[in-house]
């Protein structure tokens, strides 16, 4: 058996403990509200275990650190929050082209800029997806419970150095700050997925730090491995990662960056159903405004109503195939979320089947309430 | 004996700067100083930014990571602490170095992390058409200075000595025995090394400047040139303008990872013993 501990903690905590359990070794930062318990978190248990927490500069040299420290064999993460995403985002796209593995706690709070920022928002959705310049996907994760934030770090760091990419960990002040019992267990070593090294006697003529021939990346050995040389390029690359500006190969880079998170789209995304078996309306919802979600599911089938939950514990990519479902099986579906209806949208992009898409969005800095996603769905 | 051509890729050449460009000569002391070392190419990783000088990973046969603009040096301090046992070399532009990474350099510099940070000094942007810099002298003509700039420069050694950098040094191209010296004494400092290495742009703060042809610009070098013990007899007036070059700071204390090291063996055996 496992051993397991039961800790009551806060998400942020169960974030650093997470990661450290799926093998995270190296953490750079600059601490941020509401995501620095992730920060102090780390530099109390780091080296304890080995690991390493330095505090940067700021949040471009923190995202360069984490790749550098990547690329040298440790998985790496940080922790930041609206504005130090932005800044974040500009090496977000090394590490995207790059392919150098890492993950980013981010703790989603009210903005633009300082806004309200120790008051809990979902609206950096968008700025997840679309934050950083150029064509490219990304894996992103959102936690709804403090045993969330320890249980799907390994599936972040999992993820991260499975497709050899930055992934996201979208959390929210709710579930930041939210204390709950967290039943911390050893992960066994089958569980932690390390990046695929390059086969024993791979020769330095035969060896390529990157592959894009189909839709895996190419093995990945550490700087200072004793056979083999690694090269890592933020311009666009050959395989032998060397410079390769010809219009085929900028082509062919930005194609497979794509291809590598849209091709493995079922192995990557993650939902949760609660009582949609013979659900006839259905509230999607994600992070802090699923628990609001499901407390609204429970009123409503009280009141008679038969309601049911999908949880996107996926984010990016967007789960389109267990959301058409969706919409093609009920009448009508509340999209429950902390901002003005970026999740709305999206999902409104696959409603080929002419269900009524409604939202209970909020935007006031306090969580969103059961009896408001109870009223979006009644509203007529 | 090793050859600096053993740490080449003879496969990229030529390289891609103009034809009497300085990076040549700081690529080849770097090759030369590792051979001259014999440091197992395995053992060395180097980071680079964006830029002339940025260009330099290119044409090494090294583990190298090429980054952002003005981001090599944090990249740098993953690298060296993700793996303490590396040679970690730094190579940047004034542009990613001092303008744009400044506030990078400062940091590293504070810090002493374990890396040699080779920093190509050319008082412009040449990639990118010749812009100025923060190292470009004021009333220079650049392609964003037409008129001449306004701006006071960053002595990029005052600026890293002040920072607590442990190493600090300066070279020309014009003396390339020196710079291989130099750049060595930097990789065996267990710290934060500096070597600002003056490169000539003939092709752009050359031409705007009316400084000459290279060989002209190498030649204003060596007239510039004062070594920094003479220097030390000389008055702020009489250095006004010069380039002092050799070892401007060699101080040594111990690096972010040697002090970090200690804190990590005690919390882990106190918390091995906690469990057990």
């Amino acid at each position: 058996m496992a051993k397991v501990i039961k800790k009551f903690i806060e998400g942020n905590d169960a974030c650093v403990d997470g990661a450290i359990a799926a093998g995270a070794r190296f953490y750079a930062g600059y601490p941020i509200s509401p995501s620095s318990e992730i920060a102090e978190g780390a530099a109390r248990e780091m080296p304890k275990h080995g690991g390493i927490y330095i505090q940067m500069e700021d949040e471009l040299s923190s995202m360069n650190a984490l790749l550098g420290a990547s690329l040298a064999g440790k998985k790496s993460f940080t922790a930041t929050s609206g504005p130090g995403f932005t800044l974040m985002q500009e090496n977000l796209g090394l590490g995207i082209m790059s392919e150098i593995p890492c993950v980013l706690y981010v703790v989603m709070r009210s903005g633009p800029a300082t806004g309200a920022a120790t008051k809990p928002a979902q609206a950096d959705i968008m700025q997840a997806r679309w934050g950083t310049h150029g064509d490219h996907n990304i894996i992103a994760l959102s936690p709804s419970s403090v045993q969330d934030c320890y249980d799907l770090s390994l599936t972040a760091f999992n993820l991260a150095e499975k497709y050899r990419t930055p992934v996201l960990f979208l959390s929210d002040e709710v579930i930041g700050h939210l204390r709950e019992t967290c039943r911390e267990r050893e992960f066994a070593p089958e569980e932690i997925f390390n990046r695929v090294q390059p086969a024993p006697g791979t020769t330095q003529e035969e060896f390529r730090p990157y592959d894009f021939s189909g839709t895996m990346p190419a093995p990945m050995p550490a700087v200072g491995d004793r056979n083999l040389l690694m090269r890592t390029t933020g311009s666009t690359h050959d395989e032998k990662g060397e410079f390769g500006p010809g219009p085929a190969n900028i082509n062919k880079v930005t194609h497979y960056l794509t291809d590598k998170i849209d091709k493995n789209v079922d192995d990557i995304t993650i939902v949760r159903e609660y009582k949609m078996e013979d659900a006839e309306v259905a509230i999607i919802s994600f992070g802090c405004s699923a628990r609001s979600s499901m407390s609204a599911v429970d009123i409503l089938r009280e009141k008679g109503v038969k309601a049911g939950l999908l949880q996107l514990v996926t984010i990016w990519p967007m789960p389109e195939k267990q959301i058409r479902e969706v919409l093609q099986k009920v009448s009508k579906v509340v999209v429950a979320e902390m901002n003005l209806g970026q999740l709305a949208k999206e999902i409104r992009s696959f409603n080929d089947y002419g269900c009524k898409v409604l939202q209970a969005n909020r935007t006031d800095g306090v969580l969103i309430t059961p009896q408001q996603i109870i009223d979006a769905l009644e509203e007529k | 004996m090793k050859s600096y051509k053993d740490y080449m890729l003879f496969n990229k050449l030529p390289h891609t700067w103009c034809a009497g460009c300085g990076d040549g000569i700081i690529l080849q002391s770097i090759a030369a100083v590792m051979a001259e070392m014999e440091i197992d190419k395995h053992d060395i990783a180097l980071a680079s930014g964006i830029g002339c000088f940025g260009r330099v990973d290119d044409y090494l046969d090294i583990n190298c990571m090429h980054v952002t603009h003005g981001r090599a040096l944090p990249a740098a301090t993953g690298i060296a602490l993700g793996n303490p046992n590396l040679t970690v070399l730094c190579t940047m532009g004034d542009g990613d170095g001092a303008t744009i990474g400044g506030n990078h350099l400062i940091h590293a510099a504070r810090r002493n992390i374990n890396v040699t940070a080779i920093i190509a000094n050319n008082y412009n942007y040449g990639q990118t058409g010749g812009q100025y810099s923060a190292t470009t002298p004021t009333h220079s003509i650049t392609s964003t200075s037409p008129y001449g700039h306004v701006e006071h420069n960053f002595d990029l050694c005052k600026l890293a000595e002040a920072a607590g950098a442990t190493f600090v040094a300066r070279a020309t191209t014009y003396n390339p025995v020196q710079m291989r010296k130099l750049i060595r004494q930097g990789i065996e400092n267990k710290g934060f090394s500096l070597i600002e290495c003056m490169a000539a742009c003939p092709t752009h703060y050359g031409r705007y400047n009316k400084q000459g042809d290279a060989a002209a610009m190498l030649k204003r070098y060596n007239e510039l040139t004062v070594p920094v013990e003479k220097a030390k007899n000389m008055t702020p007036e009489e250095l006004e303008g010069k380039l002092v070059t050799g070892v401007l700071v060699n101080n040594p204390r111990p690096d972010y990872y040697t002090m970090y090291k200690k804190i990590i063996d005690e919390q882990s055996a106190a918390y091995e013993a906690a469990q057990a």
